[in-house]
């Protein structure tokens, strides 16, 4: 399977552009329980809403010095800076240009608390500088989705790093990604299954992989999934996605996936 | 390169058992060479004959052959006899001690110390082997052992036949430690395309499969009694424990092996009253220890990362070693079976797999040192005596090696050595001399060896 994404790469950047939008109140529970006052006495009356946030850029991949327009948009805050513009409106677009591969972090501040989103624009280092006459990478054209296809485009799989279970930095947005989902989605229950790369011990592996799964699982309650809706099944090493004794092979087989729990028993 | 490098080839060099003698004063001398096999020179220089055929038929005759190969097989892996090799074995084929001619076998080139010879025949069926063992520099009494056994006539038959006279001279002749010719091997196979448990005679012959679930099955432990096997086996619903019983031909329950989404590496306790394992059902994977029937199950372990593979010291069946991922790398850990007195026993690259010699003494696992990104290493089978955590390596620069697990001997270890992609059992002496492959057909994982 990896070994169909290695030949894919193109498509995959575009997966890299991942989305946050989860409010800080619902990743801590302490802020959802206990708000802080409101400190803005401009705001009529207190609203305690919580914040929300969306960023995005299009397109995710570009060559440097092409044109990137961000697009962002806030609700229940007044503060609002994106890392690297600045302060900005509640909502709006920007034209950057950025150099090489960037995050712009996104921060919205409100009486209810503060929210984060985060969005990656990835610079390929020695691809062409698009002239006007190419289109730029953009992801195909909305279509209307089926709930599977829905579900696949804001749940993705989480990568890890050798020998470890901890989710890297830059998988935080589609962690939370995915989670802002499975808010809006509260239906949906899902497994969470974990998988290794092929070296070392099969029996420490399903121990490590059960440790990515459970590692992805706390993300997700952390940020209000229901425990009772998420179950976690280790492969280990024995279902890997390739079977190539390279790094990109092995990476393609750490990881963690999310997918739609059609288990009727428990 | 390092102390411990130049002390691996001077072990090499020299026997294991000088390893041992050095340190573990506290062993006996004896305990020593009868643990570790030792050099030729301190070995029983013992020779086999071919068996007399009492009658001439193809049944017969084919099953003298298996007689044979597998009784000089027996001896030879034994670890305890310096063998007189197939073309300094004299060609006569004494059935009885009025045909021997002691003379011929203790003089040049065969120079055998030991003798064993007999005769083998069926009739209406029936296979009779009598056998005979004489100590050639005793001229008045040179009868050791001598032994008749009758079965119903079979090529399972007559090797079993053959591994019980092998481990019976082993016996008189090793110090009064059983031999091991008579135990088995489980082990995961995947020849049908599905990991399932196999098990197999010591020597790699008779392999059967033992279950047929289709889906993966890793980790099989015999119990010590050799009733039931234990293993880990993956549903949708994750992992979960069972347990086979080979006297009523069906699984049992075991309801605490399915708590939680991973309960993996069952391990028995010598006393076959409780089991380890580790379980996923705190959210961490964590050792646990329950009644082998599942009852008052314990956490032992309470901390974050992997905790895998526990093995009971068989001797004083009051510790564990196991494998913890909580510094980062699997490293190997010992504690008591209450889980106080943690130790951690290997002091970096990737540890994994351990099991405790019979003996209580040493622990084998496997071992890469140089793990991790950018540094292939060796996956290497090594032995660390506890006491000091002097360490051997055993297997060097062939394949990748893994899940060591000691025979009841203490002389044996059988392991997965996994060769340009194809893994098979092997088996060695302690000492890492004589190893041999077990298995040859699809892949074999995992080997276990019994306790009896």
């Amino acid at each position: 399977m990896s070994c169909m994404m290695r030949g894919r790469r193109q498509i995959l950047g575009a997966v890299l552009v991942a989305s946050l939008a989860v409010a800080t109140g619902l990743i801590s529970g302490c802020d959802k329980e206990a708000p802080k006052p409101a400190q803005n006495s401009m705001a009529p009356g207190v609203d305690t809403t919580a914040p929300t946030a969306t960023i995005s850029a299009t397109p995710g991949q570009i060559a440097p010095g092409d044109l990137v327009t961000i697009e962002w948009t806030t609700t229940a805050a007044d503060r609002i800076n994106i890392s690297g513009i600045g302060s900005v409106p509640v909502s709006g677009t920007r034209t950057v240009s950025p150099m090489q591969t960037t995050t712009y972090r996104l921060v919205a501040k409100g009486s209810g608390g503060r929210a984060e989103a985060a969005t990656v624009v990835t610079v390929i280092k020695g691809a062409t500088k698009s002239t006007g006459n190419t289109p730029p990478v953009v992801e195909a054209p909305p279509k209307p989705l089926t709930p599977e296809q829905e579900f696949t485009a804001n749940v993705q799989d989480i990568f890890f790093d050798y020998d470890s279970y901890d989710v890297r930095t830059e998988t935080q947005p589609a962690l939370s990604k995915a989670a802002s989902y499975l808010v809006s989605h509260p239906n949906l229950n899902v497994v969470v299954s974990g998988y290794c790369d092929e070296r070392g011990s099969n029996e420490y592996n399903v121990a490590l992989g059960e440790d990515r799964a459970d590692s992805v699982k706390d993300a997700l309650v952390n940020a209000g999934i229901a425990a009772s809706r998420i179950r976690v099944v280790s492969y280990g090493k024995e279902q890997p996605f390739c079977s190539d004794q390279t790094e990109e092979c092995w990476q393609q087989n750490r990881r963690a996936t999310i997918k739609l729990d059609n288990n009727e028993q428990q | 390169m390092n102390v411990h490098h130049s002390l691996t080839k001077i072990f090499t060099l020299s026997s294991f058992a000088l390893f041992v003698c050095l340190l573990v004063p506290q062993l006996r001398a004896q305990d020593e060479v009868h643990a570790m096999g030792g050099t030729n020179a301190d070995r029983v220089r013992i020779a086999a004959a071919s068996f007399k055929a009492m009658n001439s038929d193809a049944q017969t005759t084919a099953l003298k052959a298996t007689f044979d190969s597998t009784f000089y097989n027996d001896l030879s892996v034994a670890g305890i006899f310096d063998m007189v090799s197939r073309s300094m074995t004299p060609q006569e084929s004494p059935g009885n001690p009025t045909e021997i001619k002691v003379a011929t076998w203790s003089a040049a080139p065969a120079s055998a110390a030991m003798v064993a010879f007999g005769n083998i025949g069926v009739t209406g069926g029936k296979l009779t082997v009598n056998g005979w063992l004489f100590d050639t520099r005793n001229d008045a009494n040179p009868q050791v052992v001598n032994k008749t056994y009758n079965e119903a006539a079979s090529q399972d038959a007559v090797r079993k036949v053959a591994h019980q006279f092998a481990d019976e001279i082993i016996y008189r002749l090793g110090g009064g430690i059983n031999g091991v010719a008579e135990t088995k091997i489980y082990f995961v196979g995947s020849r049908t395309g599905a990991k399932e448990i196999w098990a197999m005679d010591y020597d790699g012959q008779n392999a059967h499969q033992i279950t047929n679930l289709g889906t993966v099955s890793l980790s099989p432990r015999i119990s010590p009694d050799n009733n039931e096997l234990a293993f880990a086996s993956l549903s949708k619903q994750g992992w979960a424990i069972r347990i086979f019983s080979f006297e009523l031909n069906r699984y049992l329950s075991f309801p605490t092996g399915t708590n939680g989404s991973s309960n993996l590496t069952p391990a028995w306790s010598a006393d076959n009253k409780s089991l380890a394992f580790s379980s996923s059902r705190s959210g961490d994977p964590e050792i646990w220890v329950s009644d082998s029937n599942g009852g008052k199950a314990e956490r032992l372990t309470n901390i974050k990362g992997p905790d895998v593979a526990p093995t009971w010291n068989p001797r004083s069946n009051s510790q564990l070693a196991w494998v913890s991922g909580r510094t980062g790398l699997p490293q190997i850990y010992v504690m008591d079976a209450d889980g106080t007195n943690v130790q951690r026993m290997t002091d970096g690259g990737y540890a994994i797999s351990p099991s405790w010699s019979p003996n209580g003494l040493f622990l084998t696992f496997s071992w890469n040192r140089k793990y991790g990104p950018g540094a292939p290493g060796g996956q290497d089978i090594y032995v660390m005596d506890i006491a000091t955590k002097k360490w051997i390596q055993l297997t060097h620069g062939s394949g990748s090696n893994d899940f060591p697990s000691w025979a009841p001997d203490g002389r044996h270890i059988v392991f997965e050595r996994s060769l340009d992609g194809k893994a098979d059992i092997w088996s060695m002496l302690a000492d890492g001399t004589d190893q041999r492959q077990l298995t040859h057909d699809g892949h074999s994982f995992m080997p276990n060896w019994s306790w009896k």
